[in-house]
């Protein structure tokens, strides 16, 4: 079984003639391969981010992450674009949004693309992940304990507002992961969310985990919970078969 | 939980980095995940000069109890200064205007 991947930074188009950096992860067995864009946190497009791609590449994708602070901080380092972003008050959704679309355009361009194209993001993330799921034309959604989906904006970080009056909006099969000991989200705030998506007739399921808080899939923070990660990576791994497949 | 609850102020002095001193004109304070300390949140403070890019800026990330201790500390050592050491409410203005080399000196004027 020929198993090599390729794992590189990369610069692809997005609008008003920008280029995007990101981080591209492939399998170079020339099947035909679903793709997705994996979306940073606030904290940056860091090396953490950088091993969700490598590990859907492992998987079977062509997975790309596109640096959101590409044209605010080229080149900079993770933590100080982060620094500099998180300072004038975050990024646009409907920026965030455009570049999630562009990185979308080139994954559907690679030679082995099948055309199925997923997207996933941790915390701030998961939201962009949610508003790319109301957004942008995409076949699958994963949010992994995205916050401020519900809620109330922060006085600091104008961007973020709530995204839950869009759940109509959904284009897609959310797949929807969260601790419970989580306080953004809540679990009454995934309650709402659930009950939105449910209103709104759409596609999804959501599990959710005893014992474990916000962030329990880094290996590397001591929020990181063993076996609600274990079970998370299958249920992504299922869901990501099931619509991204050939 | 990503907080995203971030104070930026204006604050005037000086920090040093990798590359040495360097003028500071902007702090922001926040309470979020950090990228190094070994919590999963902690109180972040980045001391930053943003007109020399994006990488001049000292960080530090500190455990809530750490910053408690050191927010106290730092309003103790404030409010003890004795009064020879006045701590103006209206900081410098950075940079001083240095006097002009070609203005001669003024004359000593002694008096009997």
């Amino acid at each position: 079984m020929y198993d090599a991947t390729l794992a590189e930074t990369v610069q692809f188009p997005a609008g008003g003639g920008d280029l995007l950096e990101g981080y591209l992860a492939r399998p170079l067995d020339g099947q035909p391969r679903g793709g997705v864009v994996v979306i940073h946190h606030l904290p940056g497009y860091d090396r953490e981010t950088k091993e969700f791609v490598r590990r859907f590449a492992v998987m079977g994708y062509n997975a790309l992450c596109p640096n959101l602070y590409t044209r605010v901080a080229p080149g900079a380092s993770p933590d100080d674009a982060a620094a500099a972003v998180r300072a004038q008050g975050g990024v646009a959704d409907e920026q965030v949004a455009a570049d999630v679309d562009a990185a979308a355009r080139h994954l559907r361009a690679l030679t082995n693309a099948n055309g199925k194209i997923g997207v996933i993001g941790h915390c701030s993330g998961g939201r962009h992940a949610f508003l790319a799921a109301t957004a942008v034309d995409v076949d699958a959604a994963v949010v992994c304990y995205g916050g401020l989906i519900v809620g109330e904006t922060p006085p600091q970080l104008p961007s973020m507002v709530p995204l839950v009056d869009r759940s109509p909006q959904v284009r897609c099969p959310v797949l929807g992961l969260f601790g419970n000991d989580d306080q953004f989200p809540t679990p009454a705030q995934v309650d709402v969310l659930d009950s939105a998506l449910t209103e709104a007739g759409k596609a999804h399921e959501f599990h959710r985990y005893d014992g474990a808080g916000h962030a329990f899939f880094s290996v590397d923070r001591p929020a990181y919970r063993v076996e609600a990660a274990l079970d998370g990576w299958q249920r992504i791994a299922d869901f990501f078969a099931t619509h991204l497949g050939s | 939980m990503c907080t995203y609850l971030t104070d930026t102020l204006a604050v005037s002095g000086s920090a040093k980095g990798p590359d040495g001193w360097f003028r500071i004109t902007d702090a922001s304070v926040y309470f979020d995940h950090p990228v190094h300390a070994l919590a999963d949140h902690t109180l972040n403070i980045d001391l930053r000069r943003p007109a020399d890019g994006v990488g001049a800026r000292v960080a530090v990330e500190l455990t809530a109890e750490s910053a408690r201790a050191l927010a106290a500390s730092i309003l103790h050592v404030l409010d003890s200064a004795p009064a020879a050491c006045p701590t103006p409410a209206a900081p410098p203005t950075f940079p001083l205007t240095p006097p002009s080399p070609l203005t001669p000196p003024s004359p000593l004027t002694v008096t009997k």
